[in-house]
């Protein structure tokens, strides 16, 4: 199967998970489109390093998916503590630090 | 040269005095005078005993040096401090030390009621160390230290009564005039040593003999200003006048014996640079001679018995920076006049302060009158000292006046006519101004107000004035005999100094006796319209353009303050404008721009984390196309 199909599969993940960032109000689908682009990102990294035949790229994607690992449980973390004291998980209310 | 270990005793123990009293502060009220006299007379026995140790050496080791430490060495340039006294710094020492204790004596019962009496005497002993530095000095830097303290001295000393913003003001103007001096003498020292090497007096004088004429002209007109500052010569004379504001005991030694007589002292030791720079030499003369004729032309409308006297200090240190300006044949006789002056000036500076003293610190003359009968120790020796400077023989102003106007006859040429004919109409005002202060004080009617109870001095006043008295007689003689003066003063003057005879224009007898007819005009004219016609007490007010511009001093303050004081103000007020608005505002708009950039930019900071998240996108994806697009 010809690999830069993976790619296409990966640069569309890659911009559904941007336009949630962008258009959800939502936190918890905000970081889900978040886990959406990271692991779009992957996707490339493994796809090319089978076109190039070396190991390099799948060696990064394990430091992205251990990043990834922490960043969720920090993420979360912070939007349950902010969905506790402000009783919502919208991403636009939590605009304290303009004032 | 012969070197000695005792010069700085003269300098040292004045000084000494100053620091301890300023320092002592109010403990030493009590007896701060007396050790302030102590010293100063004190110096005054360490410079008779030089002069005694000079009087035995043979003439040409007579000069003795001392030196202090190495001041400035730095590369090729090598200033010591160095003290240097030889026949004219002795000459000077004695004056200022001698008068200097004189008046010391004065102040204690003149300055008796003041609170400050301590603070006078620290200044007063101050004048005396810097003034002794100014005439020891060996080189023109040590002499600049000297001549920036008696600056000092004379403007603490002028607004010693700086309650009185009149007397604050004045002592102000003296400061900023002499600066402008000051800065003469500082341009001449900067020239020296950038043309000649070296501003030691010795060095320059040995560099003279090869330097450019252009050189020796520039310093000598620089070295000419700084005198014009401290003398009060033209064009920088007008603050001498209101400098009266001081004490009189100030007015007698600083501004009248001792310092306002330090330019003359400078062109003398400078006699050298003069010499090989004849413009310069030309150019001193012309100022002696608008000065002579102003301070005389001045003294005629003044009312104020002060700066009656002020006006006539300014005219006589005309005749000796005139008789200065004549070169070789000039020197001593500056130098005689000077001295005698130092004499019959301070005694008359002394006479009106007891004058003063006894009519409450009136000082217009046309208040007193008939105070002959009151004061008659004042009278003689205020007397004496007027009949000296008229130069009536054989009283001292006679000798030393008389042998200046016969050398500025004899300058040669239609020079000699113009010098000597200035020299002659002068004597004749001294005449007239000196009697007309002579009559509205002692002789004529009485004019004072109804609470004046005029009375003689105590004797602590009086002994002083009559010490100034005897030398006033008698120094005139002393100095001309066998031109005792003249050939003490000639190893100074180098090897120039004599042999100068030229073609007499007149004989000495004639010039004398012309000399003597100009003084009885003066008086007469003066008896005439003040001993013998009513004066009145108030100073009339319909009077002539010419009385009304000499009261205003020959219009010397409007004058400087159309040409200099406007345009500076203009001119400062231009450059804070400039400085408002360039400087100011180069610094004031990156602030503004700063500003106004953040406020715009600030406009992106909506605390929304999706439009952060938007513009991040935004920029990446323009990134990622701009790289494409070089790429490409």
């Amino acid at each position: 199967m010809n690999p830069y199909n993976y790619l296409y599969l990966s640069a569309l993940l890659f911009t559904i998970g941007a336009i949630g960032v962008v258009v959800r109000r939502n936190a918890i689908v905000v970081f889900m489109c978040i886990e959406l682009m990271l692991n779009a990102a992957n996707l490339t990294l493994v796809t090319f390093s089978r076109i190039n035949g070396t190991l390099d790229g799948q060696v990064v994607a394990f430091f992205t998916m251990v990043v990834a690992a922490c960043e969720v449980v920090v993420g979360l973390a912070i939007i349950v503590a902010i969905y506790r004291s402000r009783r919502s998980a919208s991403v636009d209310d939590a605009s304290l630090l303009k004032r | 040269m012969t070197t000695s270990t005792s010069l700085v005793y003269l300098i040292a123990l004045p000084l000494l005095g100053a620091t301890v009293l300023l320092l002592a502060g109010r403990r030493s009220d009590k007896w701060g005078h007396l050790l302030a006299t102590a010293m100063s007379a004190s110096s005054f026995a360490v410079g008779l005993y030089q002069l005694s140790l000079m009087l035995d050496r043979p003439t040409e080791e007579r000069a003795v040096s001392q030196k202090l430490f190495s001041w400035i060495n730095v590369g090729t340039f090598n200033v010591d401090a160095g003290l240097l006294l030889d026949q004219l710094s002795i000459c000077f020492v004695l004056l200022i030390t001698g008068v200097g204790t004189l008046i010391h004596i004065y102040s204690i019962s003149y300055m008796s009621h003041d609170p400050n009496r301590r603070r006078f005497f620290a200044y007063l002993n101050l004048f005396i160390a810097a003034m002794l530095l100014l005439v020891l000095g060996d080189s023109y830097l040590n002499l600049y230290v000297g001549w920036e303290g008696v600056g000092l001295a004379s403007y603490l000393l002028i607004g010693f009564w700086n309650q009185k913003p009149a007397y604050a003001t004045a002592s102000k103007k003296a400061f900023v005039m002499n600066r402008v001096g000051d800065m003469g003498l500082s341009f001449a020292i900067m020239i020296s040593f950038a043309a000649l090497g070296t501003v030691t007096f010795d060095g320059v004088e040995e560099a003279s003999h090869t330097a450019s004429k252009a050189a020796l002209t520039a310093i000598g007109i620089m070295l000419l200003v700084a005198a014009a500052g401290k003398s009060a010569q033209f064009p920088l004379q007008a603050w001498l006048g209101d400098a009266m504001a001081g004490p009189t005991p100030v007015s007698a030694l600083i501004h009248a014996a001792t310092m306002v007589t330090a330019g003359v002292y400078l062109i003398v030791r400078s006699n050298f640079i003069f010499d090989a720079a004849p413009t310069a030499q030309l150019l001193v003369v012309i100022v002696g001679a608008i000065t002579l004729m102003f301070g005389a032309l001045v003294g005629t409308a003044k009312d104020d018995i002060k700066k009656a006297l002020a006006a006539s200090t300014m005219s006589q240190i005309g005749y000796m920076i005139l008789g200065a300006g004549l070169g070789p044949a000039g020197y001593a006789f500056a130098i005689m006049h000077l001295l005698t002056h130092g004499f019959f000036k301070a005694g008359m500076f002394l006479g009106a302060g007891s004058v003063m003293h006894g009519m409450n610190d009136q000082v217009d003359m046309r208040r007193y009158g008939a105070l002959r009968k009151f004061m008659p120790i004042t009278f003689i020796t205020f007397g004496l000292g007027y009949l000296a400077i008229i130069g009536v023989p054989p009283f001292a102003g006679f000798y030393s006046k008389d042998l200046i106007i016969e050398t500025a006859f004899n300058a040669g040429g239609l020079k000699g006519i113009i010098l000597g004919s200035t020299t002659l109409i002068g004597a004749a005002i001294t005449a007239f101004y000196m009697t007309r202060v002579m009559v509205l004080t002692f002789t004529s009617k009485e004019r004072w107000e109804d609470n004046q109870h005029p009375h003689e001095s105590p004797v602590l006043m009086w002994l002083p004035m009559a010490i100034l008295a005897i030398g006033s007689v008698t120094s005139g003689i002393l100095f001309t005999r066998g031109d005792a003066l003249a050939n003490w003063l000639n190893p100074v003057f180098g090897e120039h100094g004599e042999g100068h005879a030229q073609e007499h224009l007149f004989e000495p007898i004639v010039v004398s006796a012309m000399a003597l007819t100009a003084v009885a005009i003066g008086v007469a004219i003066a008896l005439a319209k003040y001993q013998f016609s009513k004066v009145d007490a108030v100073a009339p007010q319909n009077v002539s353009i010419f009385t009304r511009v000499a009261r205003k001093d020959l219009m010397q303050d409007s004058f400087n303050e159309a040409v200099f004081m406007r345009p500076g103000q203009a001119l400062t007020g231009l450059l804070v404008k400039a400085d408002e608005s360039v400087v100011d505002g180069a610094v004031r708009g990156v602030g503004r721009t700063a500003l106004g950039t953040g406020a715009v930019l600030r406009q992106t900071q909506t605390g929304f984390a999706r439009s952060y998240a938007a513009l991040i996108l935004i920029g990446a994806i323009a990134l990622i196309a701009g790289i494409w697009v070089v790429t490409q």
